[in-house]
C-alpha cells in the first residue's frame, strides 16, 4: 500500500505511565498528522487511562545510530577506564555520593 | 410506567442502538487506526447502555435485566432517538451522526450529574468523559472532511444535510421529560438546545460547511414509532437470543 504510506506517515509513539518515570517506546503506528497520531495512539496504547503522557515523533524526523558503525561509536568507553566513574577512589566518610 | 423508567429506557436505549450500529464498522473503516477508534466508541456506548438498562430494568421491578430488555423487546417497545437507528451510510454519514448524537450526549450527562437521582448521576459520571471523547472524534473528521477535498466537502455537507432533521427529536419535551425536571431528575431536553448548537455549530463552521436551516422535524423514536430501519438492526441483533431464549452466555 505505498498509496497509505504518502498520506498517514509512520509514527514512533512514546509513553509515560501515570506512576513511571520516564517515557518509553512503545511501538509506532501511521497517520496523516500529528493529532490524529495523538488520538490512535491513546486508543491503540494506553486505553486512554488518565494520567498518562504520551509522545508522537513522525519516524522520520529520528536519527538513529548505525548498526554497521557500533563498534566505532561505543567502543572506546570500554577499555578507557578513566572515562568510567568507578575509577576514583571515594574518601571514607563521603555520603550521599 | 414510571416517568424515570421511561427517561432512563430512552438513553439506554440511544447508547445500544448506537453501539450497534458502529460495530457495523468493524473491520470496514478507511483506515486501521480508525478501525479501533470506532469499535472503542461503540464499545463505550455499550458499557453506558448496559448500566442504562440494568437500572432501567430495576427502576421497572418486572424482573428484566440488561440482555431481556436488549434482546427480547420489540422495535415498537424500544425508546431510541431516530438519528441512531439510521444506516451508517458513508463515512461522513457516520460521523455526522456521531458527532450530534455526541454532542447531545455529552450536555445531557453533565447535566445529569447533579441529577437528584444518585444512580443517574453516578452513571452520568462515568459517561461523561467518554462523550467528551466521542465529540472530540467526530468533531475531528467532520472538520478534516468538510475542509478536505472537494469531494469530502460534497459528502459531509450532504450527510450534515441528510441527519439534521433527527435531530429536532432529541430536544422534545414531552409530558414525561417535563415531569421529571420539575422533580429536579433531569433537565427538559427542551432546554438544552442552546446549549447544542452552541458546541456544534462553531464546528460545521470552521468545517466550511454550511449549518441546515431547520424545518422538517421527524419524531416518534421516543413513543417506539421507529423508521424502517430498526426492526431489521433489531433483527440481527436479537437473532441468537430468540432462537435459544434463556441460554446463557
Amino acid at each position: 500500500m505505498s498509496e497509505r504510506t504518502d498520506l498517514s506517515p509512520l509514527w514512533e509513539v512514546f509513553v509515560r505511565a501515570r506512576r513511571g518515570l520516564s517515557h518509553n517506546h512503545v511501538g509506532s503506528l501511521h497517520a496523516p498528522d500529528a493529532e490524529l497520531a495523538l488520538r490512535n495512539a491513546r486508543d491503540l496504547y494506553t486505553r486512554r487511562q488518565e494520567g498518562v503522557s504520551i509522545w508522537v515523533v513522525p519516524a522520520g524526523a529520528i536519527t538513529a545510530s548505525s548498526p554497521d558503525e557500533k563498534d566505532a561509536f561505543f567502543d572506546p568507553a570500554a577499555d578507557k577506564v578513566y572515562r568510567h566513574p568507578t575509577f576514583y577512589e571515594v574518601p571514607d566518610g563521603v555520603a550521599h555520593l | 410506567m414510571s416517568d424515570l423508567f421511561e427517561f432512563v429506557l430512552r438513553l439506554g436505549d440511544d447508547a445500544l442502538v448506537a453501539a450497534q450500529r458502529l460495530a457495523e464498522w468493524t473491520s470496514r473503516a478507511p483506515e486501521m487506526e480508525e478501525d479501533v477508534a470506532l469499535a472503542n466508541i461503540a464499545l463505550d456506548q455499550l458499557g453506558a447502555a448496559r448500566l442504562l438498562l440494568s437500572y432501567a430494568g430495576e427502576l421497572e421491578g418486572a424482573g428484566r435485566d440488561e440482555d431481556a430488555l436488549a434482546y427480547l423487546r420489540g422495535d415498537r417497545e424500544f425508546r431510541n432517538c431516530l438519528l441512531v437507528e439510521l444506516p451508517n451510510g458513508d463515512f461522513a454519514v457516520t460521523m455526522a451522526k456521531l458527532f450530534l448524537l455526541a454532542a447531545y450526549q455529552r450536555i445531557r450527562y453533565d447535566r445529569l450529574v447533579t441529577s437528584t437521582d444518585e444512580r443517574l448521576a453516578a452513571i452520568a459520571a462515568k459517561a461523561r468523559k467518554e462523550s467528551a471523547y466521542h465529540v472530540d472524534h467526530a468533531a475531528l473528521w467532520v472538520r478534516r472532511l468538510g475542509d478536505g477535498t472537494e469531494e469530502s466537502h460534497r459528502r459531509m455537507q450532504a450527510a450534515v444535510d441528510e441527519v439534521w432533521p433527527y435531530t429536532h427529536e432529541l430536544f422534545t419535551t414531552d409530558e414525561s421529560a417535563a415531569r421529571l425536571a420539575e422533580q429536579g431528575v433531569a433537565a427538559a431536553p427542551s432546554t438544552l438546545r442552546d446549549e447544542w448548537l452552541g458546541a456544534v455549530e462553531p464546528v460545521l463552521a470552521t468545517a466550511t460547511l454550511t449549518r441546515p436551516a431547520d424545518g422538517w422535524a421527524p419524531g416518534g423514536g421516543r413513543e417506539g414509532v421507529h423508521t424502517e430501519h430498526l426492526s431489521y438492526l433489531l433483527a440481527e441483533m436479537q437473532v441468537l437470543h430468540r432462537a435459544h431464549p434463556g441460554a446463557r452466555w
